[in-house]
């Protein structure tokens, strides 16, 4: 990346109805957007357990992109709205646990909005920068242990 | 025949764990007839000098109650770990790092702030705080180092067995000492407990509506609760669903939720994604201001499905704000 600035990592789950065929659209119409996304392609935004999130987070992300069909739009009938009720709470969850809101962002795109892949991508991209890293904590003892007793 | 030894030991714990054992009643007679107690510093006076004479693996078994913080623990733990054939992380705190395991929701700062300074009942005008080392006329006195964090059992010594509970059902306790005795343990890492969801033993199940939907969370002290009807239908945050059995649903047949003590099935790495998971799916709410109300309505979610879990949780505790974080290098 010529790009020096600092360069948030993005980890996306797309379902495969709406926004990943709408993130081959913009990649088809030659839309550029940030390349700071990872892209996992899911079924369904139902399929997005809350563990997804968090082990993205633990293993390096500094922002989580969800995106999955407009409401009444879900190839199995309430996905979709699952999805949402669980991101709310999860929301809820790391706010108190010092992870930011803007860090899990969940969005409604459907097949035909390649432009929309690529501002979401390019916004949270921009808000994530302005955030800076997440820096989580593995478990550290109270005294640090000897050399070579390390497990 | 020399009887196997096994040693009891707490860490950062309430003594729940130890009651339990004393639970066991008549039973606790039958386990001294069969092993000997070596450690126990809660019940037997034995000493530490009394464990480090042991030979190392001489312990059958060593069940370990509590989270770890401090120092002495870790030493302890360590110790015991050397010691025995076999470590049972004992309990919810052992386990995942329980109760305790709230406190990373601060800074061991903070907490030291509003136990020797802020909370009401405090009088320190010379604003002492614990030191590890302090002067006094006789000489040096020494306390233990306070840890930043609460961790797990497993994240400080290696575990051999795990026995959930808060504090683990007398059952359980039995079965894992009857099987310690007669070599029947399962394979390193097991769980003693049963592998299904808390749901599978509970006296409410057959009330259980096929499609669970809940219009508004309650909590117990805010409705008269059915003492029949499945608590979820009700309106109340049961964790059952996402709880491992084993403890024959002692909450819900007291008229209470499950909390989620005896943690996930195998399976899940976090509990309380998991737990939040299953509950938010029964919310019957559709529209974004109305799913944001309903959520709202949950008070204290990170104490709600991390109760038990959060040391073990993938976050391990909250994020530090940037300010106190170290500088991070921003290049690619």
């Amino acid at each position: 990346m010529s790009d020096c600035r600092y360069q948030p990592k993005i980890v996306a789950f797309f379902c495969t109805w709406c926004t990943y065929t709408a993130s081959d659209l913009a990649g088809i119409s030659r839309l550029a957007y940030a390349p700071n996304v990872r892209v996992m392609r899911l079924m369904c935004s139902g399929r997005l357990d809350p563990q997804f999130v968090l082990a993205a987070f633990r293993y390096g992300a500094d922002g989580v992109l969800i995106g999955g069909c407009h409401p009444g739009d879900c190839h199995y009938q309430e996905g979709n709205y699952k999805t949402r009720r669980r991101i709310e709470l999860l929301r809820a969850v790391l706010r108190d646990l010092g992870i930011e809101d803007q860090r899990l962002r969940l969005e409604w795109i459907s097949a035909s909005e390649g432009e929309k892949v690529q501002r979401v991508c390019n916004e949270m991209t921009e808000e994530l920068r302005m955030l800076g890293p997440v820096r989580l904590e593995r478990p550290q003892r109270a005294v640090a242990e000897p050399a070579g007793e390390s497990r | 025949m020399t009887k196997p030894k096994i040693a009891f030991y707490w860490c950062a714990s309430c003594g729940g764990c130890e009651e339990a054992v004393v639970d066991l009643g008549e039973n606790l007679l039958t386990v001294v007839e069969l092993v000997d107690v070596a450690f126990w510093p809660v019940a037997l006076d034995f000493k530490r000098e009394d464990v480090e004479a042991l030979d190392d693996g001489e312990l059958a078994a060593a069940f370990i109650n509590g989270a770890v913080r401090t120092s002495e623990q870790e030493e302890m733990a360590g110790l015991l770990r050397r010691k025995s054939a076999a470590v049972v992380a004992f309990g919810s705190c052992a386990m995942f790092g329980g109760v305790p395991g709230l406190a990373n929701l601060y800074e061991s700062q903070d907490i030291l702030d509003v136990v020797y300074h802020e909370a009401p009942s405090v009088q320190n005008s010379a604003g002492t705080l614990p030191a590890e080392h302090s002067r006094v006329a006789e000489g040096e006195l020494t306390l233990p180092a306070f840890g930043a964090s609460v961790l797990t059992l497993d994240q400080v010594i290696d575990v051999d067995y795990y026995l959930p509970g808060c504090p683990p059902p007398a059952g359980l306790i039995a079965s894992a000492v009857t099987a310690l005795v007669e070599g029947k343990l399962p394979g390193k890492g097991a769980v003693l407990a049963p592998d299904v969801a808390l749901c599978s033993e509970c006296p409410r199940a057959a009330t259980k509506p096929d499609k669970l939907l809940v219009r508004a969370f309650r909590r117990p002290h805010q409705v008269f609760i059915d003492p029949e009807l499945c608590l979820l239908a009700q309106g109340l945050i049961c964790l059952g669903p996402a709880t491992r059995a084993g403890c024959a649903a002692a909450c819900p047949g007291g008229n209470m939720p499950c909390t989620g003590c005896m943690g996930p099935t195998s399976g899940v790495i976090d509990y309380g994604a998991k737990a939040l998971s299953s509950v938010a799916s029964l919310l019957d709410a559709d529209g974004e201001d109305e799913i944001t109300a309903r959520v709202a309505e949950i008070a204290d979610p990170v104490g709600t499905f991390y109760r038990y879990s959060l040391p073990a949780s993938l976050l391990h505790r909250r994020v530090r704000p940037a300010a106190t974080a170290e500088k991070e290098e921003v290049a690619p």
